[in-house]
């Protein structure tokens, strides 16, 4: 490992306020299954030094369905999402999403509200959970705000979150119309994202795109054309208009628009 | 820190964020776990926390505390995992060998080749093309 | 007593991998031991100004070239890399300076500030002006047959570099012991790091090299730990103290060698009815900083361009050029599977353009008993080529699916191939290999330099024995590979272990069988004392070559095969999936035919990983994508179902019948792949296939 353990500290949260109130007197990256954090650690690239381990905190990792919102703890794991009969019922989609995150360790320590937090545009679950109109709820000692997901984040890696808030919960609306994800990795498992699709198929259709953008992005004016009766060139008229992909170790950014391009045509023509 | 290693208690002096990996190998002396990334890709520092397989390495010691961790050391010599390895040549070079046993551990008894495939995603090997493996699991499979 | 030749016995070190109890390099500590670190350029090219230690130096042990006692260079072959920098840069990551200290994070903390020229970097093997090593092979007269024939088909191929990562990163451990110093390290070949050392050394210092259980090799390990083991011995030396050298993956990565890339052109003269009349074959690889082993690998490589075919009028010729990248260096295959890749691919466009069915233009040319190669090689023993063809195509129903998948987004696609056993050319007869093999009270031990990386030495060569001397297999015991006991049976590369190494031990065994006279081991040992027997490699009397004309007996055999893979696209995302594999290989008899098909089944895949996934992003001199995230290697969903058959046969100069093994499954998978892709209708000559790549196909 190339960080000095000597130079960390971390400090143990067992509950969840105990947690914001010692987010509320320190700075300290909160640190939940560490997937993230400790290849970062391994590789000496990762500059934060005071740590917040919240993983004991196990009121963060229940799925439950409250007013027909599908609720995850921030905690709730890719392994719990695959077994939760819930998840499985309203929203199929992130199952395919956690399914094709790295291994299955990875997916035994892997958080939902870690991926969030974590904020790589190669994320796998976010698209599903852009598509899905889903909610960051996030908490500090004063109490709770809800941020919509798409208005997450600001920029590449960059969050409306407050230094003293941890993100508790991601909250997802009833999902109306059928549910269609594809992941485009550098390989069969333990990829890395070049493009990742999910998409609703709805009178309003929704659709989102990772690693094409420095955020997950929804392609508002592809959804628009779609929505309003565009023929599937027009709606990659749009699509051209509203994605701007770079080159970069595991891709080009011509391979990746012209397979989102393929995908959100197979999207739409596989749901119709 | 307390913690239940290989199903005796252990309580151990070392860094909270030091690697469970590392503790392993050097307070511990339990060399069975490997390091091959460091990023938790290769699968070679698996070790089960309460039954459930992670990379060691990307794992704070602290989240050990009060938990059950068990190592290659821990199925002995004799579980048929291990026995099926070796007659199937599941194993080459042998430095994934640890960490593929323990992700193989935790599959269902029933698992289909399929599944076994999904369940050991984790963990590569660069000797066997994984085919030597799957027989080994499969032969294993109602033996343990 | 029962043979175990030909039976998959219980490995013998499979009780120690499978319980974690083996310990590698990395699992060894020693009291008072240090951890090294070397210090590596960040330019591609240039000279060193100035260094400067920008940390407090107490505690630490600091090493650069003038604290060599010998020679400040790697000896190998040409003796042009040097172990430590001394003014001259000529790759990124070249070692100019080593430190170690007790503590790592202290030794990681160290800052080291260099300041340097830089110069103009070359990183375009068709541009570079020096070349390491010319090789011109020369059948008949083509530009005669060329002009003769009524086609002329021309092609360029290009294959990228490919990187070994065996699971355990290279690790050594310099232990100042019996006023020498001892390496211990992770390793295939302990007496080139011997030699190495020796010139690092000078005369006068007592050196040994062991080797630890290694963790993969498939090349990796062949030629660059002499170049750690240099390190940590000259950090050893200086402090006093053991000193472990560990890589890390990036620095594993980044620093150490890969397989050459390479461009061939083929210019093919034919018949109109598909006879191969001229082959005009040009291979360049991209050597890298230094020599290496640059012009065996291009050595391999030339010999087999001409692929399995019968051809009167051949013309081969190849360079390995000077680039300022990280030395490229062996890699299973070791040349053939960049050549193979291409005169298979050039098969098949030759196929495509005559409209004739690839198997037929196949079986048409395959090398048959009583062909001559490239080289002028008479095959008179065995030639398997269309043996092999044969029961691959029909195992695979392969023209019925060429027409079925025909309009689909499946492919199916094949690959004739061929390897040569042992070294090439006079290199056995040079090597003058020795096995040395003493009797115990209960059977034998065998003490040779080949080493076990995982293949199965041991154990082969343990059945091997006690077939011969007509024991158990259990009474055979096998030494680790230590210089100072062990007799120098030669490296563990080129398929000769078996082959090569196990054939001295079975004349070694028969000797000792005659003088144990019918007596038992136990009765031997007690009533007349130890016995050792050590014998010396003898090569094949009727073996010719000639090194300047590059003509004549190559190796004496050949291990032949043909691999089958289907594919299916995704025409949205350009992936290509293989889903089935069939590999039908000859190589003499199978000793173990469980770790047979283990090797087999694992260079079948890493070719496949070499076809289709396995890219190395060359950025300012260096890869870029030095992580097992960004350098991907096949996982078990990558890797498709695969049918393994062994065509037994009998070679009378190798033990009990068997020839080479580990490299050839190696040299098949690239170009079945890529001919599957082009039955798909998508044109490309060049791997890794990566969707990028193959976008650009479809594209055209």
């Amino acid at each position: 490992m190339k960080t000095a353990v000597s130079t960390l500290e971390l400090r143990r949260a067992h509950s969840l306020d105990d947690a914001l109130a010692i987010m509320r007197s320190e700075h300290r990256m909160p640190i939940a299954g560490a997937t993230d954090v400790y290849v970062g650690l391994n590789f000496g690239t990762l500059n934060a030094q005071r740590f917040l381990d919240i993983w004991p905190i196990d009121e963060l990792r229940t799925i439950s369905v409250v007013d027909d919102r599908l609720v995850l703890g921030a905690l709730v794991t890719y392994t719990a999402m695959i077994a939760s009969a819930e998840v499985r019922t309203r929203l199929p989609m992130l199952i395919q999403a956690a399914r094709q995150v790295g291994g299955p360790q990875i997916q035994n320590r892997g958080t939902v509200g870690g991926n969030i937090a974590n904020g790589s545009p190669a994320g796998d679950s976010l698209p599903v959970l852009a598509a899905a109109d889903a909610v960051v709820v996030l908490r500090n000692a004063d109490g709770e705000r809800r941020v919509p997901f798409t208005a997450f984040y600001t920029g590449y890696r960059a969050t409306v979150m407050r230094a003293d808030e941890l993100i508790v919960a991601v909250e997802i609306p009833r999902v109306v119309g059928a549910q269609w994800f594809r992941k485009v990795g550098t390989r069969a498992a333990q990829a890395i994202s070049k493009v990742v699709v999910a998409a609703v198929r709805s009178p309003s259709p929704r659709i989102a795109v990772g690693s094409v953008a420095p955020t997950v992005v929804r392609l508002a004016a592809t959804e628009r054309a779609l929505a309003g009766g565009a023929s599937l060139d027009d709606a990659r008229a749009a699509l051209r208009g509203e994605v701007h992909p770079i080159d970069d170790l595991r891709s080009t950014a011509e391979y990746r628009l012209r397979v989102t391009e393929n995908l959100v045509r197979r999207f739409w023509n596989e749901t119709s | 820190m307390r913690f239940t290693l290989n199903g005796a208690p252990g309580d151990v002096d070392a860094h909270p964020m030091k690697r469970l990996l590392d503790v392993l190998r050097e307070e511990c002396g339990l060399t069975g776990t490997k390091e091959g990334c460091g990023e938790g890709e290769c699968g070679a520092c698996t070790v089960l926390i309460d039954g459930v397989p992670v990379c060691s390495c990307l794992v704070p010691f602290a989240q050990a505390e009060n938990t059950a961790v068990v190592t290659i050391e821990g199925l002995g010599d004799g579980h048929p995992l291990q026995r099926c390895f070796m007659d199937e040549v599941g194993a080459q070079c042998g430095i994934c060998t640890p960490g593929m046993i323990m992700a193989a551990y935790v599959l269902e008894p029933s698992a289909s080749l399929e599944e076994i495939r999904v369940g050991l995603a984790g963990n590569l090997c660069r000797c066997t093309g994984y085919s030597a493996i799957y027989r080994a699991v499969q032969a294993a499979q109602g033996k343990a | 007593m029962a043979p175990s030749v030909g039976k998959s016995v219980s490995r013998k070190d499979g009780i120690g991998k499978a319980t974690g109890r083996t310990r590698y390099a990395d699992d060894i500590v020693l009291p008072g031991m240090l951890f090294g670190r070397t210090v590596r350029s960040t330019i591609a090219h240039g000279t060193v100004r100035g260094i400067r230690l920008a940390f407090d130096t107490a505690g630490f042990t600091i090493v650069d070239h003038r604290d060599i006692p010998g020679r400040n260079v790697v000896a190998l072959i040409d003796d042009d890399q040097p172990f430590l920098v001394e003014r001259t840069v000529r790759h990124m990551a070249e070692p100019i300076l080593l430190l170690a200290h007790e503590d790592r994070e202290a030794l990681l903390a160290a800052t080291v500030e260099i300041e340097y020229d830089a110069a103009e970097p070359l990183y375009d093997p068709e541009r570079s002006t020096q070349s390491f090593k010319d090789i011109h092979i020369l059948k008949g007269d083509v530009e005669a047959a060329l002009a003769r024939a009524d086609d002329v088909i021309e092609g360029t191929y290009r294959t990228g570099h490919q990187e070994h990562v065996y699971i355990e990163t290279n690790g050594v451990i310099a232990v100042p012991e019996d006023g020498g110093i001892t390496v211990y390290g992770s390793l295939q070949c302990p007496f080139y790091a011997l030699k190495a050392l020796k010139s690092l050394f000078g005369p006068g210092t007592a050196l040994r090299v062991v080797q630890t259980e290694t963790g993969g090799g498939f090349g990796g390990k062949e030629e660059y730990p002499s170049m750690i083991a240099g390190h940590a011995a000259l950090l050893a030396l200086k402090s006093g103290r053991p000193v472990k050298i560990i890589y890390d993956r990036v620095e594993d990565m980044v620093a150490t060698t890969k397989r050459h890339p390479s461009i061939v052109r083929h210019r093919t003269g034919l018949t109109r009815d598909g006879k191969l009349v001229a082959m005009d074959v040009d291979v360049i690889l991209d050597g890298g900083a230094y020599s290496t082993l640059s012009g065996v690998v291009l050595s391999r490589g030339c010999i087999h361009a001409a692929g399995p075919y019968r051809c009167d009028d051949i013309r081969i010729r190849g360079r390995a050029m000077m680039t300022n990248t990280p030395p490229n260096g062996a890699f299973r295959g070791f040349g053939a599977p960049q050549t193979e890749f291409a005169v298979e691919v050039h098969m098949e466009r030759i196929a495509e353009s005559l409209g004739m069915d690839s198997v037929t233009l196949r079986e048409m040319n395959a090398l048959t008993l009583g062909d001559r190669t490239a080289t002028g090689q008479l095959l008179r023993a065995d030639a398997s080529a269309l043996e092999c063809l044969h029961e691959a195509v029909r195992r695979t129903d392969f023209r019925a699916k060429r027409e079925r998948y025909r309009g689909t987004n499946k492919g199916i696609g094949l690959a004739l191939f061929f390897h040569g056993a042992g070294f090439t050319g006079a290199g056995e007869e040079r090597l003058k290999s020795t096995a040395r093999l003493d009797l115990t009270p209960t059977g034998a031990k065998i003490l040779v330099a080949s080493t076990e990386i995982g293949q199965g030495t041991r154990t082969m060569h343990a059945q091997i024995v006690a077939d011969a001397l007509g024991v158990p297999y259990e009474s055979i015991e096998v030494a680790q590979p230590d210089t100072s006991l062990v007799a120098d049976s030669g490296p563990t590369v080129a398929s000769r272990t078996c082959m090569v190494v196990g054939k001295i031990l079975e004349r070694c065994a028969l000797e000792m069988k005659q003088t144990l006279g019918g007596m038992s081991p136990a009765d031997y040992y007690r009533k007349k004392g130890p016995l050792s027997v050590v014998m010396e490699h003898v090569p094949p009397e009727w073996i010719r070559w000639n090194d300047d004309t590059y003509q004549g007996d190559a190796y004496p055999t050949y291990a032949w095969g043909c691999d089958v893979v289907e594919v299916e696209l995704d025409a949205d995302t350009y992936e290509v999936r293989p889903t089935h594999v069939t590999v039908v290989q000859e190589f003499g008899r199978p000793i173990h035919p469980a770790l047979a098909q283990g090797q087999i089944e694992g260079g079948t895949v890493q070719g496949l990983g070499y076809a289709l996934l396995e890219h190395v992003v060359m950025k300012d001199g260096a890869m870029a994508n030095s992580t097992l995230t960004n350098y991907t290697i096949p996982t078990t969903l990558d890797t498709p179902p695969m049918d393994i058959v062994m065509l037994e046969n009998h070679y009378d100069g190798g033990p009990y019948g068997a020839k080479g093994l580990g490299e050839l499954p190696m040299d098949g998978p690239a170009p079945a792949i890529v001919n599957a892709i082009r039955h798909l209708g998508l044109d490309l000559r060049d791997i890794p296939a990566l969707p990028e790549t193959l976008m650009a196909c479809v594209s055209r």
